[in-house]
């Protein structure tokens, strides 16, 4: 079987964006027991696709179905698509099945981005709650690249317990390097944790930042970046300098179906990122 | 017969109406029209003017539609049924795309049917509004939806202005009809007086005046233009309902938490009628279709209502697990937000989703109770008041 061979053309897929390309699984990496990574280069011969960080692909798993997931790779090296999933539904429970090999289908990238060019020549805060901490990973490794642009930088990641950090590896080569501060926090652990205890809000007043020369990206629960947010006003943070990123359902990823509305938004086009300022009120309301 | 100006005027005599769907036909449209069935209106494929619901037309009120027999023979005297043209221009079913399993993964195989190429007759002010909201819901963005775009851009579009205004029609309070203003190849007029009976047209566009030249018509007359007007204005005076839109979005944005939400979320049965009905509500989902070996898969594009529990959902839970945020969600979608995503209400005043609620729920009065005893805040707010 030609497994390089599609039988859509690169044309058929610019002019429907409702069809997918084939991507291979090259990699298969367990985060946690429940969240895996995978490493997809494309079959169909055609240029792997750029991506800015925060963007988000449509994943198709063959007779099950769609999902969105963010992109968790590093923006400047297009060699290689990456996507860190938790096992949560049902295309995600047959995905995490799939072995190296394996094909799935993508749509994308989608929606907006993490602003990364707004936040040159300032400090950036980087705040992760659980999951959250994939669609940031490309922030990190975008500062990373271009280091010399950006002030101090800061990680604060905060997760359940210690046998659910993500990138553990990756934490901890970044914990060593000087140039960026990354802290760790853990709602609860057992006596072999040495790290923090507490949620993530709690190490914002241990990080070093200028709040009138910062920029701070977000992503976790609604209620974790609401409260972050909060506890960066408290430092006088402004509301427009807070970038929070959202999470609905979506089926097309282009403004079609209508399904990741928020009020006046569509996630998916308008979203998945947006300043505090452009989405309190959506935060605080029930069932918006 | 010379070719008429755009902007012309011309009478097309009952007899004569035939014509226009033969010269239609002979262009190779499919010519869509209201017709009889299941005791209601709806739209369907129709070859001669026989198919037409002559000499009906119908009673709607809140949560009930009956047909009557009317005694004058009009072929347009009605307003609108239970279907609009959504359903030829974005399918409730559709086929997206299929695959077939390979060793590793699937092959990806795009269908590449024959598009229709629809003449809609027919189309009322409002729903010719709402056609026009679909484009810019559908066309006018970075991505462009092919399924909407394929059916809409050889669409021929026979409009018909009301003359009589039904009990559930507010397109006066919405600005989108009696008249129709744009957005047709032709728009008629339906005048029966005694024993004349005949249609003013419009010519909207050239495709319109080529369709001309394959009917008989005659010079409309003063006396004509004239009688067709005071009809549309007698439709225009004798609407059923009304909806003041006067700030209707920030009045609906800051009163998010309003008590009137819990009252009609009482009544609200999240049966989603009201957004197949509505003539512009277009969201859809996307479901996998497998056969029993696994080996065939198939991508289905289907009508979707934010009145479902799944529509919300993501893992977890879903976003709007209550009838009273649904019910909002539609509504302020409709009234309010759709201003901001598409420079537009949502609302083009059809009544639909008056009549076809089993419970009879009206949007104009869930409106007009928020006014009641809701602040219209003094600035435009951006962002729904909690």
């Amino acid at each position: 079987m030609d497994l390089e061979h599609n039988t859509l053309t690169k044309e058929q897929i610019e002019a429907n964006p409702m069809l997918p390309r084939r991507f291979r699984i090259d990699k298969v990496t367990w985060e946690t027991q429940e969240t895996f990574t995978h490493e997809l280069v494309p079959i169909d011969g055609a240029d792997m696709f750029r991506f800015k960080p925060g963007q988000f692909n449509m994943i198709y798993v063959f007779g099950v179905g769609e999902i969105a997931i963010s992109i968790s790779g590093d923006p400047d090296d297009d060699s290689r698509l990456y996507h860190t999933t938790r096992v949560v539904g049902s295309v995600t429970r047959r995905k995490q099945n799939l072995v190296e090999g394996d094909i799935l289908g993508i749509r994308g990238p989608f929606g907006n981005h993490w602003p990364v060019e707004k936040a040159v020549g300032k400090d950036v805060v980087v705040i992760a709650g659980g999951i959250g901490l994939a669609p940031l990973r490309p922030v990190i490794y975008y500062l990373l690249n271009h280091r010399d642009q950006y002030k101090r930088i800061t990680l604060l990641y905060g997760t359940r317990s210690p046998d659910k950090i993500l990138y553990s590896r990756q934490l901890k080569e970044w914990g060593a390097r000087f140039d960026i501060d990354v802290s760790v926090t853990v709602d609860s652990a057992d006596t072999d944790w040495q790290g923090h205890v507490g949620i993530v809000t709690k190490l914002i007043p241990k990080a070093v930042f200028d709040p009138n020369n910062t920029v701070a990206f977000v992503c976790g629960p609604e209620i974790m970046m609401r409260f972050t947010a909060m506890d960066l006003l408290k430092f006088d943070m402004p509301e427009d300098k807070i970038y929070v990123s959202m999470e609905r359902n979506h089926k097309c990823g282009i403004g079609f179906c209508g399904h990741c509305q928020l009020g006046s938004y569509f996630i998916c086009k308008d979203g998945p990122v947006f300043t505090y300022d452009k989405l309190k009120s959506y935060l605080s309301i029930k069932e918006v | 017969m010379a070719r008429l100006d755009v902007g012309s005027q011309v009478i097309i005599q009952r007899e004569h109406f035939g014509e226009l769907l033969e010269a239609l036909q002979k262009k190779s449209y499919k010519t869509i029209g209201p017709t009889l069935r299941e005791k209601a209106i709806v739209y369907e494929e129709i070859e001669s003017v026989n198919q037409l619901p002559v000499g009906w037309t119908e009673k709607q009120e809140k949560g009930k539609y009956r047909l009557v027999e009317r005694s004058d023979g009009a072929l347009f005297g009605y307003n609108v049924g239970p279907q609009s043209w959504k359903s030829y221009l974005s399918p409730p079913e559709v086929k997206l795309w299929s695959a077939r399993k390979t060793e590793n993964g699937f092959e990806v195989e795009e269908k590449s049917d024959e598009m229709p190429q629809y003449a809609f007759i027919g189309v009322r002010p409002c729903d010719l509004s709402a056609i026009n909201i679909l484009d810019r819901v559908f066309l006018d963005d970075e991505y462009q939806d092919n399924v909407y775009g394929e059916r809409r851009k050889g669409l021929f579009i026979v409009a018909v202005n009301c003359t009589e205004a039904g009990n559930t029609c507010f397109c006066s309070s919405m600005g989108t009809g009696p008249r129709s203003r744009e957005g047709y190849d032709l728009a008629i007029t339906e005048i029966i007086d005694g024993v004349d009976h005949f249609f003013v047209t419009d010519v909207g566009t050239e495709n319109g005046a080529a369709v001309l030249e394959e009917v008989t018509w005659e010079k409309a007359g003063d006396s004509a233009v004239e009688a067709a007007e005071e009809r549309i204005n007698e439709a225009a005076d004798s609407m059923g309902r009304d909806l003041d839109t006067d700030r209707l979005r920030d009045l609906l944005f800051n009163n998010f938490e309003h008590p009137q939400w819990h009252d009609v979320a009482e009544r609200c049965l999240s049966c989603a009628n009201c957004t197949m009905v509505c003539p512009t509500c277009f969201c859809h989902t996307v479901e996998e279709v497998t056969d029993l070996e696994g080996d065939h898969a198939e991508r289905w594009r289907i009508w979707d209502s934010c009145f479902t529990l799944g529509y919300s959902y993501i893992h977890g839970g879903s976003v709007r697990k209550s009838t009273l945020s649904r019910y909002r969600q539609w509504m302020t979608h409709k009234l309010a937000s759709w201003h901001d995503q598409f420079g537009t209400s949502g609302c083009v005043g059809c009544g639909r989703c008056i009549t076809w609620c089993p419970v009879g729920i009206d949007i104009t009065e869930e409106t007009a109770a928020i006014r009641k005893s809701g602040k219209v805040p003094e600035e435009k707010v951006d962002q729904p008041q909690p």
